[in-house]
C-alpha cells in the first residue's frame, strides 16, 4: 500500500495521475475549483466591461494598447500550454526526464510572459501616467489583468516547487497527480488569457 | 516471463495510443495559433467593429473549447462532473456578462 | 500524581487533538461550536436592537451604535452562524450517509474551518478597535466607501477569510460525494440531506467567488485608492449591488437547501414512511438552485434597472415558488397516513411547514416588482426574510440538533426541555415577526434608529420586542438542555429513532474510522431495507482489512494565523506604513505553511486488521 516506490513499465498504470484515490480526488477537486474560478473571472470581466469607458479624461484603451506586445504574450502563453501537454504526455509514457524538461520549458515561457506583462504595466505607468488610481477604467484594467498575472505567478511558484521537490525522486503514484493538477491549472490560466486578449485588448483597440 | 512480455505489449500499445493523442494535440495547437492570428489580423486591418467584435469573440470561444476538450481532456471519459461544473460556471459567466454590459448604466 | 494534574493533562491533550484534527466529525463539531458561539452573539445583538425599538424615541443605544448593531447582527447571523452551523452538520453527517470514512480533502477541511473561525474573530475584533462596521450587512457602496474608521475594513477582511473557508468546504463536499460513495450507493439512492449538501456545495462554488470579487473591489477602493465605486473617476456603485446579490441570493438558498434536506430526513423517520416523491424532491432541489441564480436583481427593483430587467427578474423570482411548493406538498404527503411520532425534532419540522410557507408567500409578494416599490426597505421585508431564515433555517437547525445529537454525542437530548424550548421559541418567533408585516405595511422603514410616537407603531414594536425575549428564553432552555444532556443525558444506542439511513448503522458516536467495513447499499433507505428483510444490519461489501487514515496537522491553524495577522496589516497600513510589516510577516507565515505542506509527504497511517478485530462492534 505504500506510495513511495517508483514506477516501472510493469507497475505503470494507464494514467498514473488517476491511479490512486488521492489522485482522483485531486483531479476532481481541481476541476471543480476551476468552475469557481470561472465565476471569479466572470465578475472581474463584468466589472471591466462596465467600466472600460470610464476613463475620467485619462488615457483610453485606444491610446494605450499595442498589438505586437500582446501578440507576443499570447504566443508565449499558448505555447506554454502546449509544452505542458508535452510534459503530461511524457508522464503517461513514464519518461521522467523528458517530463521535467518540458516542464522547465513551460516555466521559462511563463516567466517570459510575466516579464512582458511587467514591462507593459511599467510602460503605461511611466509613459502615460496611467495607474490603478487614474480612473475607474484604470482600476478595472489593472485588477483584471493583474489577477490573471497573479495566477501566473502562483502557477509558476507551484511548478517550481514541484520540480525542485521531485527532481531526485522520479515519477511515482504520489506525485503524478500533483503534476497533472498543475497542468490543468496552467491550461486554465491560458483560457482566461484568451478572453483577456480578446475582450480587453482586441476589443479595446476596436471600439 | 510470458506475463512480462504481455505487459510490455500493452505498454507499447499504450505508447502508440499516447502518440496518436499527442498528434491531435499538436493539430489543436496549430489551430489555436491560427485563430489567434486571424483575430489579431482582423483587428489590425481595421474592419468595422460591428463585424470584428462578434468574429473575435467566436474565435475566442472556439479556441477555449479546444483548450478544454483537447488540452484539458474534457472529451475523455470520467469528465462528466468536471464538464457539468465548468458549464455551470459558463452559465453564470453568461448571466454576469449580459448584466454588466446592459444594466449597469441603464 | 494528583487527580487535577491528570485531568489537566487530559484537557490539553483533547485541546491539541482538536487543534490538529482533520477528522470530519471533529471538524464538524468545531463548526457547530464556532457557529453556535456566533449564533449567541448575533442573538445578543438582535436583543439589543429590539430593546432599542421597544418604545418610541428610545435612547437605549446611540444611533451610531445602532447602525453597528444591525450590521453586525446581519453579518454574524448569515456568515458566521447559519452558514457554519449548516456546514458543521454537513461535515459530520454527509460522509456517514454515503458510507465514507472521511471527506476527500481532510486537510483542507480543517483549513476551511479555521479560516471561517478566524474571519469571525477578526470581524468581531472591530468592536474593541474603534467600532464595528456600520454600513449594513449588505455594505452598499458608496455608504461603505464613505464609512469612517476601520469598521468596514474589518468587514471586508473578515468576510474574505471566512468566505475562502466556505468555498473550500464546498469543493470538498462535492468531491466527497462524487468519489467516495460506498458500493451500491448510486446517486438516486443518496439520502436527501446528502443531495442538498451536494446542490448547496454547487451553489457555494458559484456564488462565493462573486462575493470574493466584490470584497476585493471594496478593499481596493478603501485601502488602495482605486476608483471602482468612485463616481468622480467614472466608477459605478451599482456594480457592488450586483456582485453582492449575485452572491447574496444564492446564499439564501445555500442556507435553506440543507435544512430542506434535514426535514426530508426527519419527517420520513418519524412518520415511519419513505419520503414521498423522492425523485421529485431531488429534481426540485436542482430547479431551485438553477432558478436561484437568475433572480438576484429582485433585491434591486428600486435601483432603477428599467421595466424590462425588472420584469424578467420578477418572473424568474416567482417561478421559484413552484419547486418550493412541490417540496411542501411532498412533505405533507410523506406524513399522510404515516404513524407519526411527535417529539422535539418532529415539532420543529411540523412548525417549519406553515412558518416557512408564510415566508415564501411574502416572498412572492415582494417578487412582484411593482408592489415591491412599496415594500422595499420596510419592515415587511424584515418580516419576510425572518420567516424564511428563522422559520426555515433556524427551525431546521434545531430539528437537526435533536435528530442527530445522539449520533454526534452519544446522548439523547432531554425531551421535556426540548419541547419547552420549542414552544417558547415558536411562540416568540411569531410574536416577534408576524406583527412586523403590518408595521412594514404601515410604513415603518427598516434600519431606522428610532420611530415616532402616535403613528400606530408603538404597540406593534412592543409586541415584537416581547417576542424576542421569548425566543431568548427558548434558546437558554436549549443551552441548559445541552449541559444537562452532557452530564445526565440518556445514552444513545446506534439507532435510537428506528431510522432509515446509513449513519444509524454505526455506533453513536461513531469510531474515528466510521465504518469498519464498507456497507453494501441495496437501495434507497438502506438500513430500512435491511430491517424490513429481517437482517437488521448492513451486509459488508468488503472483507475486514486495514484502513488508511489521514494524519492530523497543526498547519491549518498556523496558516490561518498567518492570514489573520496579514489582515491586520492590510487594515492598518492605511494609517501607518509600518503595518506593512504585519502584512508581509503574516503572508510569509501562511505561504511558509503552504510550502511545508507541499514539501512534506503526508501519506497518512493505517489501522491494522488486528486492531479492528479487537474492537467490539
Ligand atoms: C419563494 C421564495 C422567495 C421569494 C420569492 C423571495 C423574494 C424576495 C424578495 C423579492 C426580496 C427583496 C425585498 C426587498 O428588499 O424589497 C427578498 C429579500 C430577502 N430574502 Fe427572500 N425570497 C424567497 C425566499 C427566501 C429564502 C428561502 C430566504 C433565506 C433562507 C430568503 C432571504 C431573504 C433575505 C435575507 C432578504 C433580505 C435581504 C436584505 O435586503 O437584507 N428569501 N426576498
Ligand atoms: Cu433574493
Amino acid at each position: 500500500m505504500s506510495h513511495d516506490h517508483s514506477l516501472n513499465p510493469k507497475t505503470m498504470p494507464e494514467d498514473p495521475s488517476k491511479a490512486t484515490m488521492e489522485g482522483k480526488h485531486k483531479f476532481l477537486g481541481l476541476w471543480f475549483f476551476l468552475g469557481g474560478e470561472t465565476v471569479l473571472f466572470a465578475c472581474f470581466f463584468g466589472t471591466y466591461l462596465a467600466l472600460r469607458n470610464s476613463t475620467a479624461g485619462g488615457p483610453t484603451s485606444q491610446d494605450l494598447f499595442g498589438l505586437d506586445l500582446v501578440f507576443l504574450m499570447t504566443v508565449l502563453l499558448l505555447t506554454s500550454s502546449l509544452t505542458s501537454v508535452y510534459a503530461i504526455y511524457h508522464m503517461k509514457n513514464n519518461d521522467f526526464k523528458k517530463m521535467m524538461l518540458w516542464l522547465g520549458i513551460t516555466a521559462l515561457l511563463g516567466i517570459g510572459f510575466l516579464a512582458c506583462e511587467i514591462y507593459e504595466f511599467a510602460h503605461y505607468i511611466h509613459d502615460y501616467g496611467f495607474t490603478f488610481r487614474s480612473s475607474a477604467f484604470g482600476s478595472a484594467f489593472y485588477t483584471l489583468v493583474g489577477f490573471h498575472g497573479g495566477h501566473v505567478i502562483f502557477g509558476l511558484s507551484w511548478l517550481i516547487t514541484l520540480m525542485v521537490r521531485n527532481a531526485k525522486r522520479g515519477l511515482n503514484l504520489y506525485n503524478a497527480p500533483k503534476f497533472n493538477t498543475f497542468a490543468l491549472y496552467w491550461h486554465f490560466i491560458d483560457v482566461v488569457w484568451v478572453f483577456i486578449f480578446t475582450v480587453v485588448y482586441l476589443m479595446g483597440m476596436v471600439s | 516471463m510470458t506475463e512480462n512480455t504481455s505487459t510490455n505489449k500493452i505498454n507499447s500499445y499504450q505508447k502508440e495510443k499516447n502518440r496518436e493523442e499527442m498528434r491531435k494535440q499538436i493539430i489543436t495547437f496549430a489551430l489555436m495559433i491560427f485563430f489567434t492570428m486571424i483575430a489579431f489580423f482582423a483587428v489590425a486591418m481595421g474592419i468595422s467593429s460591428m463585424f470584428v467584435i462578434p468574429l473575435i469573440l467566436i474565435l475566442a470561444i472556439v479556441q477555449v473549447g479546444f483548450q478544454f476538450y483537447y488540452f484539458m481532456h474534457m472529451k475523455d471519459k470520467g469528465h462528466e462532473f468536471p464538464a457539468l461544473l465548468i458549464f455551470g460556471g459558463i452559465w453564470v459567466t453568461f448571466l454576469v456578462g449580459v448584466t454588466f454590459v446592459t444594466i449597469i448604466w441603464w | 500524581m494528583s487527580n487535577a494534574a491528570t485531568q489537566k493533562r487530559a484537557f490539553s491533550a483533547v485541546l491539541w487533538d482538536y487543534l490538529t484534527t482533520v477528522d470530519h466529525k471533529k471538524v464538524g463539531i468545531l463548526y457547530l461550536m464556532g457557529g453556535g458561539f456566533f449564533f449567541l452573539l448575533g442573538g445578543l445583538e438582535a436583543l439589543i436592537i429590539r430593546i432599542q425599538l421597544i418604545k418610541p424615541e428610545n435612547d437605549f443605544i446611540t444611533a451610531g451604535l445602532y447602525n453597528e448593531m444591525i450590521t453586525m447582527h446581519g453579518t454574524t447571523m448569515i456568515f458566521l452562524a447559519a452558514t457554519p452551523l449548516l456546514f458543521g452538520l454537513m461535515n459530520y453527517i454527509m460522509p456517514l450517509q454515503i458510507g465514507a470514512r472521511d471527506v476527500a480533502f481532510p486537510f483542507l477541511n480543517a483549513l476551511g474551518f479555521w479560516l471561517f473561525f478566524s474571519g469571525g474573530i477578526l470581524l468581531n475584533c472591530s468592536w474593541f478597535l474603534g467600532g464595528a462596521p456600520d454600513a449594513g450587512w449588505t455594505a452598499y457602496a458608496p455608504l461603505s466607501i464613505q464609512s469612517p474608521g476601520h469598521g468596514t475594513d474589518f468587514y471586508v477582511m473578515g468576510l474574505q477569510l471566512s468566505g475562502a473557508g466556505t468555498l473550500m468546504s464546498g469543493i470538498n463536499f462535492l468531491v466527497t460525494i462524487v468519489a467516495m460513495r460506498a458500493p451500491g450507493m448510486t446517486y438516486m439512492r443518496m439520502p436527501l440531506f446528502t443531495w442538498t449538501t451536494f446542490v448547496t456545495s454547487v451553489l457555494t462554488l458559484f456564488a462565493f467567488p462573486a462575493l470574493t470579487v466584490g470584497l476585493f473591489l471594496l478593499m481596493f477602493d478603501r485601502m488602495f485608492g482605486s476608483a471602482f465605486f468612485d463616481v468622480a473617476l467614472g466608477g459605478n456603485s451599482v456594480i457592488w449591488q450586483h456582485l453582492f446579490w449575485i452572491f447574496g441570493h444564492p446564499e439564501v438558498y445555500i442556507l435553506i437547501l440543507p435544512v430542506f434536506g434535514v426535514f426530508s430526513e426527519v419527517l420520513p423517520t418519524f412518520s415511519k414512511k419513505r419520503l414521498f416523491g423522492y425523485s421529485a424532491m431531488v429534481f426540485a432541489t436542482f430547479l431551485i438552485a438553477f432558478l436561484g441564480f437568475m433572480v438576484w436583481a429582485h433585491h434591486m427593483f428600486t435601483v432603477g434597472l428599467g421595466p424590462v430587467a425588472n420584469s424578467i427578474f420578477a418572473v424568474a423570482t416567482m417561478a421559484i415558488a413552484v419547486p418550493t411548493g412541490i417540496k411542501i406538498f411532498n412533505w405533507l404527503f410523506t406524513m399522510w397516513g404515516g404513524s407519526i411520532v411527535i417529539n422535539s425534532a418532529m415539532l420543529w419540522a411540523l412548525a417549519f411547514i406553515p412558518s416557512f410557507t408564510i415566508g415564501g408567500m411574502t416572498g412572492v409578494m415582494l417578487g412582484s416588482n411593482v408592489a415591491d416599490y412599496q415594500y422595499h426597505d420596510s419592515y415587511f421585508v424584515v418580516a419576510h426574510f425572518h420567516y424564511v431564515i428563522v422559520g426555515g433555517v433556524v427551525f431546521g437547525l434545531f430539528a437537526a440538533c435533536h435528530y442527530w445529537w445522539p449520533k454526534m454525542f452519544g446522548r439523547i437530548l432531554h425531551e421535556g426541555m426540548g419541547k419547552l424550548a420549542f414552544w417558547t421559541f415558536f411562540i416568540g418567533f411569531h410574536l416577534t415577526f408576524f406583527i412586523q408585516h403590518f408595521l412594514g405595511l404601515m410604513g415603518m422603514p427598516r434600519r431606522y434608529w428610532v420611530f415616532l410616537e402616535n403613528q400606530g407603531l408603538d404597540t406593534g414594536n412592543l409586541i415584537s420586542t416581547i417576542g424576542a425575549f421569548f425566543m431568548t428564553i427558548g434558546t437558554i432552555v436549549f443551552l441548559i438542555n445541552i449541559v444537562y444532556t452532557a452530564v445526565k443525558g440518556e445514552k444513545a444506542p446506534a439507532d435510537p429513532w428506528d431510522a432509515r439511513t446509513l449513519e444509524w448503522t454505526i455506533p453513536s458516536p461513531p469510531p474515528f474510522y466510521n465504518f469498519k467495513q464498507m456497507p453494501l447499499v441495496r437501495g434507497l433507505d438502506p438500513l430500512w431495507i435491511e430491517k424490513t428483510e429481517g437482517n437488521g444490519k448492513m451486509t459488508p461489501a468488503e472483507p475486514l482489512d486495514e484502513i488508511h487514515m489521514p494524519n492530523g496537522s497543526i498547519l491549518p491553524l498556523i496558516m490561518t494565523a498567518g492570514f489573520f495577522i496579514a489582515s491586520f496589516g492590510f487594515i492598518y497600513q492605511t494609517d501607518h506604513k509600518a503595518w506593512l510589516i504585519a502584512l508581509y510577516a503574516g503572508m510569509a507565515i501562511a505561504i511558509g505553511c503552504m510550502v511545508i505542506r507541499s514539501l512534506k509527504d503526508d501519506l497518512g497511517f493505517h489501522i491494522s486488521k488486528e486492531e479492528l478485530e479487537r474492537e467490539a462492534d
